[in-house]
């Protein structure tokens, strides 16, 4: 193991490892503590200058003002409006794409592959007019589902990628010995394959989520206006609006970050290994 | 009869397989890339006419002359390059915190979850955390600096500054994905190597550089190839924290492609084109690189 372990050192280096450790994750998460005490903070302490003092109060009550001052809540559904379908669609299409990359010798599987995984690493202003365009053209322009068709072929490049190394992975045999009896390949699809596939469902569920809930570039190019804007885009507007109220942008903040950071918690292994995919050969 | 069937079947299966998510890809993903760069070499306001035509007009190489003598794109580009250099800062840093978390004390789970956490908040939510971290007279950074040295600071106010105030902000959520990469890639080193390497009395950086370093290998590279990407990606945070500026100073390319094609300077959808081919080509030369790898992997097997 490297570095050698702790408990092998001596004693003054076990107790600086012991105070350093909360002491370094203090500092690191610093800026987002200090946003979580703005968030309860009453705004007379604000108006008052008390920044960084104890809260004179711990005050909820910002929490309910935002819901009541801002459709806060409408953009947190919209954000789960484009999210929700985004994640099942890129899955469904990237698990038939997968199987078909991973389980098939053809002339062009390579190239096919290939062209999944560059696609994920193109800038996203490269897409962007002519992306827009079409949206706007097929009527789509504003629309949750104008957003999600676009994140779901977006998103399918990386989680081919994925599915199609986690298929290549399973033992092959399988498969051999189904088309030996005669199995229909999309039997062997749903029947072999599937039902093996759920712990890199999982792991692309989260991450899909996570990504596409924080989407800012597109959620601003496609949509405009509380009707669909996500919470990404629509926590901007807010912030443009709410200009000095740091408790009201705090509390905001908070809320529009709590649900991927549950989704992490939740799932937290699932997310780990989705992220370091290829980390480990 | 029936074996050839099955054979046919097999030649079919994988393209059904494969349609649904090659077409929406084509739609939305490769064809838009190849109208980009076709309309870096217009100039068009984004409309159409009334019975539908396409109103731009063809310029050549128009664009890209006005571009090259454009001083908003020279500082885009600029700062592009400080975003790419001063991001890879994320990988020391990482594996420095990945190190010092690398131990198995109780709660140590707990920590690593913790210092994990800026990667999975919204850029937008840490450009809003940063922008109160460095805000003029009662910001964290803004009261340190004045204590410190008598005169407050406001990063993003200043035009020398407020690149680096944006970089260290995106850095806070870079670092902590390296970090975990790292960890994952400390966990799978050899123990038997690093004990006969401590036999041979090799410690602290040797060890390091000599033993730990090549087994890392395979984080490192997926850790430099999301750095990248996230250096070129930056445009969430510039949005956020400055819209550009002060007086343009914090633009990147792709901030400012956004702006010429949908900003409040007009839909110049030709000229936005163009500059992001030329993200698109920077994007390239690195990728191309990974790709080759990747590749040499996939045909030696």
């Amino acid at each position: 193991m490297f570095p050698r372990p702790i408990q092998q050192a001596p004693a003054p280096a076990r107790w600086l490892y012991a105070v350093a450790l909360p002491v370094a994750l203090l500092l690191w998460l610093f800026p987002l503590l200090g946003v979580a005490l703005t968030s309860l903070r009453p705004a007379s302490d604000l108006a008052q200058g008390n920044y960084f003092g104890m809260p004179s109060a711990i005050a909820w009550s910002n929490y309910v003002e935002i819901f009541r001052q801002s459709p806060i809540a409408r953009y947190m559904l919209n954000s789960l409006w484009v999210t929700v379908p985004t994640v099942i669609g890129s899955i469904a299409l990237s698990l038939m794409a997968g199987f078909a990359l991973a389980v098939y010798r053809f002339p062009s599987n390579l190239i096919v592959f290939f062209l999944f995984v560059a696609g994920n690493f193109v800038p996203f202003q490269i897409l962007m007019v002519p992306v827009r365009d079409m949206t706007l053209q097929l009527g789509m322009y504003d629309t949750w589902y104008g957003l999600a068709l676009f994140h779901i072929a977006f998103q399918t490049g990386f989680c081919t990628l994925f599915m199609r190394n986690f298929i290549r992975a399973l033992p092959f045999e399988l498969i051999e010995a189904a088309r030996v009896e005669g199995v229909a390949e999309w039997r062997i699809f749903w029947f072999i394959v599937l039902p093996l596939m759920r712990p890199a469902i999982a792991a692309l569920s989260v991450l899909v989520f996570t990504f596409i809930w924080n989407d800012f570039f597109w959620a601003t190019v496609l949509t405009q206006g509380p009707d669909t804007q996500p919470i990404t885009a629509g926590l901007s507007a807010l912030n443009g609006q709410w200009i000095a109220q740091w408790h009201l942008v705090s509390a905001g903040s908070i809320l529009a970050a709590l649900p991927p950071v549950l989704m992490f918690f939740l799932m937290q292994r699932h997310f780990i290994a989705g992220l370091t995919l290829g980390a480990v050969k | 009869m029936a074996s050839s069937r099955r054979l046919s079947q097999r030649q079919v299966a994988p393209w059904l397989f494969l349609a649904p998510a090659l077409v929406m890809f084509t739609i939305y993903v490769l064809w838009p890339i190849a109208y980009s760069v076709t309309l870096s070499f217009y100039d068009w306001n984004g409309l159409y006419d009334r019975d539908g035509q396409f109103t731009g007009r063809f310029v050549g190489l128009g664009n890209y002359r006005e571009l090259a003598g454009d001083p908003a794109f020279t500082v885009s580009l600029w700062n592009n390059l400080k975003w790419l250099v001063l991001y890879m800062l994320a990988l020391p840093i990482g594996l420095f915190l990945a190190i010092f978390l690398n131990q198995t004390v109780t709660g140590i789970r707990l920590y690593k979850s913790l210092f994990f956490f800026p990667f999975v908040i919204s850029q937008v939510v840490v450009g809003l955390m940063f922008s109160w971290f460095y805000a003029p007279n009662f910001g964290l950074f803004y009261s340190l600096v004045e204590w410190i040295t008598g005169r407050g600071v406001a990063v993003l106010a200043d035009p020398n500054l407020v690149t680096y105030g944006i970089i260290a902000a995106g850095l806070w959520p870079q670092i902590a994905y390296v970090l975990i990469l790292y960890l994952t890639g400390l966990n799978n080193v050899a123990p038997d190597q690093v004990e006969a390497a401590r036999l041979d009395g090799a410690k602290g950086w040797r060890m390091l550089w000599h033993v730990i370093l090549p087994q890392l290998r395979p984080a490192t590279f997926i850790a430099v190839i999301v750095t990248v990407i996230g250096a070129l990606r930056s445009f969430d945070l510039v949005s956020i924290m400055t819209s550009g500026g002060p007086f343009g100073s914090s633009r990147v390319l792709s901030y400012y492609m956004y702006e010429m094609a949908l900003g409040e300077y007009g839909f110049r959808m030709g000229y936005g084109a163009a500059i992001a081919v030329v993200l698109f080509a920077i994007m390239m030369v690195f990728i191309s690189g990974f790709i080759w790898r990747m590749w040499r992997q996939e045909t030696e097997r």
